[in-house]
């Protein structure tokens, strides 16, 4: 193992999957001579050539509908996008293409493509560039999704996303690009399966089920806790979509007692679906009902105060947890 | 109706020179992190939007992408309000909730500051639309830079304008880049304004450093559209002097081309312009520089000492009656 960034992980998941595939290209906008907006790309067109990263003009809607028809022939394409915000622009390929082409056509045509990308808010970037698309994909039956919170993960669950049979969302995050964590050596390969959570703290008093963003957050709010005599398990969902029920309700289980932290809106938001699914199945498990911390119903608004209330937080997760423990 | 040629070109050459000092001195606030998120400067493309103002009315509609600063300024919004939402705070053009890429101003026919490349161009169609709808004779000015022209947006609005007739100018504000990406790397056609032939829609070129030209040009079309509404296309060009944002060193291109932009500065050369003619003398260049910087260093000190929007208004701009779901 070594300590390598989460944007240097990406970087050698798709060094390795382009090594190994010939059939897997890189496309998006700045991927090639810019190196990627955020340096994920850094490299590869160096490496690669222009055959296999490719630049592509402000055509979302295009490149990813590209993609889609490339797949349909049977090549691999890993589609960026700058951010998750702009692939709304592309909503219908990846909502109506992407997913649809399977069932449509009595499963002639399976869809192995990789969409990929910063998600979720940023930093003051405002209403426009600061969705947290999890929600809109994930009510699309056909795709995967997987939200790596770490540089492991995110090696891991890319090369799995870029290795599927279907179309996988690979959720990145701005903010998560430059922090560093344990990962194996480029010579072992990696591949960490979708449907998979891992626990990332272990804990007895209360489970706090995150994933993406929200992990360090939990993370952190763990080591406060512990303070107050409050253990803390956390769980990482790492996939929104398939959504791995098992390690959810086995620490349901332990603790009795629930807190779901996410990055998307309430409404209808992942959170809202875990829940129902707890409650389902592991009623009796429970103590307290099932809280969630999540941002605030409204579009993102630039002021950084604001924009801070409107995200999830420490306090607002303290809180929570206070809550569902009767502390 | 004010005619054109009556805009005052010293005028002009001040809302220029107040762009210029505004946008240096965003720069400088944001690395001093008092601005936040993204911020794209204007700095070098000042003629375009001052030379399109400069043909219109104040109740003609102007609609723009993120690079925004000059076309609200351009638009009579206070270098105050400006500054305040660049800072977040309640006195901003958009209270401090859009930020640099959201300038809005509703009473001065502003109508955004739109972040998504391509998506504010059929906005932009929709306006010229209820220009014809309520029988006005208004115009809409449409600015958008060359890495719009390759979205699906842009190709759909400009069908629709051709098809319903309407009173839009599409400005296209070449700066022969998008981040990194040049213009020869994103477009199949050999020039932009061949992209309005394809929808029948009239295009010409037009030097973006010289600002009597923008302005002649536009004023022109504008002139033909008030008489029977009509789409229009002009691809302006110009140049960024800065990076796409701040953050980005812009090492794609070269010294020696930002030189020889420089070198051709539109302040200087309407400066220059009206030196000659014996419209402006050096006294009085420096006259309205020193004013336009005093503007600036006084939004900033307007812009920190402004309060933010109070918390519990939070949920009030979700829907227009305030009410939480
Ligand atoms: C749909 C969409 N895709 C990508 C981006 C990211 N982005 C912001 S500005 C920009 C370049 C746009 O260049 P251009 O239209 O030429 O305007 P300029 O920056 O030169 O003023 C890109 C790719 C975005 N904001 N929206
Ligand atoms: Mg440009």
């Amino acid at each position: 193992m070594r300590e390598i960034t989460y944007r240097q992980a990406l970087n050698e998941a798709l060094a390795e999957e382009l090594e190994r595939d010939p059939d897997v290209f890189l496309m998006g906008e700045e991927v090639a001579e810019y190196n990627g907006a955020y340096k994920v790309s850094q490299g590869l067109l160096e490496r690669f050539g222009p055959r296999r990263i490719i630049d592509t003009p402000i055509s979302e809607n295009g490149f990813a509908g590209l993609g889609v028809g490339a797949a349909m022939v049977g090549l691999r394409p890993i589609i960026e996008f700058m951010t998750f915000s702009f692939s709304l622009v592309a909503f219908d390929q990846v909502v109506n293409n992407a997913p649809n082409m399977f069932t449509m056509s009595g499963g002639q045509f399976n869809i192995p493509i990789t969409f990929r990308g910063p998600n979720g808010p940023a930093h003051q970037l405002g209403a426009t560039h600061s969705h947290a698309t999890e929600p809109l994909y994930a009510n699309s039956p056909g795709l995967k999704i997987c939200t790596p919170a770490t540089p492991r993960d995110a090696k891991g669950l890319l090369k799995t996303a870029v290795r599927d049979n279907n179309p996988v969302l690979v959720l990145e995050a701005e903010l998560l690009y430059s922090s560093k964590g344990m990962v194996e050596p480029p010579d072992e390969e990696l591949l960490i399966p979708l449907g998979r959570a891992e626990v990332k703290r272990e804990g007895s008093d209360v489970s706090i089920i995150c994933y993406a963003q929200t992990v360090r957050l939990a993370l952190a709010t763990a080591a406060k806790l512990e303070e107050e005599d409050i253990s803390a398990e956390i769980v990482d969902l790492r996939s929104i979509k398939p959504l791995d029920e098992k390690a959810i309700f086995d620490s349901v289980a332990k603790t009795h007692r629930v807190v779901i932290v996410e990055q998307d809106r309430p409404f209808c938001g992942v959170g809202a679906e875990v829940c129902y699914r707890i409650q389902k199945n592991v009623f009796d498990e429970l103590d307290a009902p099932i809280l969630r911390v999540s941002q605030e119903d409204v579009p993102m608004p630039y002021n950084e105060r604001l924009e801070k209330a409107v995200l999830p937080n420490a306090d607002k997760l303290i809180a929570a947890v206070k809550k569902v423990c009767y502390a | 109706m004010q005619s054109v040629e009556q805009r005052d070109e010293v005028e002009m050459l001040s809302l220029m020179l107040l762009i210029r000092r505004f946008e240096e001195r965003a720069s400088q606030q944001y690395q001093a992190q008092k601005i936040g998120g993204f911020c794209h400067l204007y700095i070098g493309q000042e003629a375009v939007v001052a030379g399109a103002i400069a043909a219109v009315r104040d109740d003609d509609y102007v609609i723009t992408a993120y690079r925004d600063h000059a076309h609200a300024l351009a638009r009579g919004t206070s270098a105050d309000a400006c500054m305040a939402e660049l800072f977040g705070k309640e006195a901003g053009c958009s209270r401090g909730l859009g930020g640099s890429m959201h300038f809005f101003n509703r009473q001065n026919h502003m109508y955004g500051g739109h972040a998504i490349v391509g998506a504010h161009v059929p906005l932009a169609v929709g306006l010229a639309f209820a220009i014809k709808y309520r029988g006005e004779d208004r115009v809409t000015l449409c600015f958008f830079g060359d890495g719009a022209i390759n979205q699906g947006s842009f190709h759909e609005a400009l069908n629709l304008a051709a098809l319903f007739k309407l009173p839009i100018v599409f400005i296209c504000e070449n700066n022969l880049f998008a981040m990194g990406t040049s213009v020869k790397r994103s477009t199949s056609l050999k020039q932009i304004v061949d992209r309005a032939e394809g929808y029948d829609i009239p295009g010409e070129i037009v030097d973006g450093m010289n600002f009597r030209e923008v302005r002649d040009k536009i004023a022109e079309i504008v002139h033909s559209i008030r008489k029977e509404p009509h789409p229009a296309f002009v691809e302006i060009r110009t140049y960024r002097y800065r990076g796409h944002s701040m953050s980005d060193p812009a090492s794609y291109r070269t010294k020696q081309e930002l030189e020889k932009y420089r070198l051709d500065d539109p302040i200087t050369r309407l400066r220059a312009q009206l030196t000659r003619e014996g419209k402006l003398t050096n006294e009085q260049f420096d006259q309205i520089d020193k004013h336009a910087k005093e503007t600036v260093l006084a939004s900033v000190k307007f812009a920190e000492k402004s309060p933010e929007l109070p918390l519990d208004k939070l949920y009030d701009y979700t829907y227009a009656n305030g009410a939480k779901p």
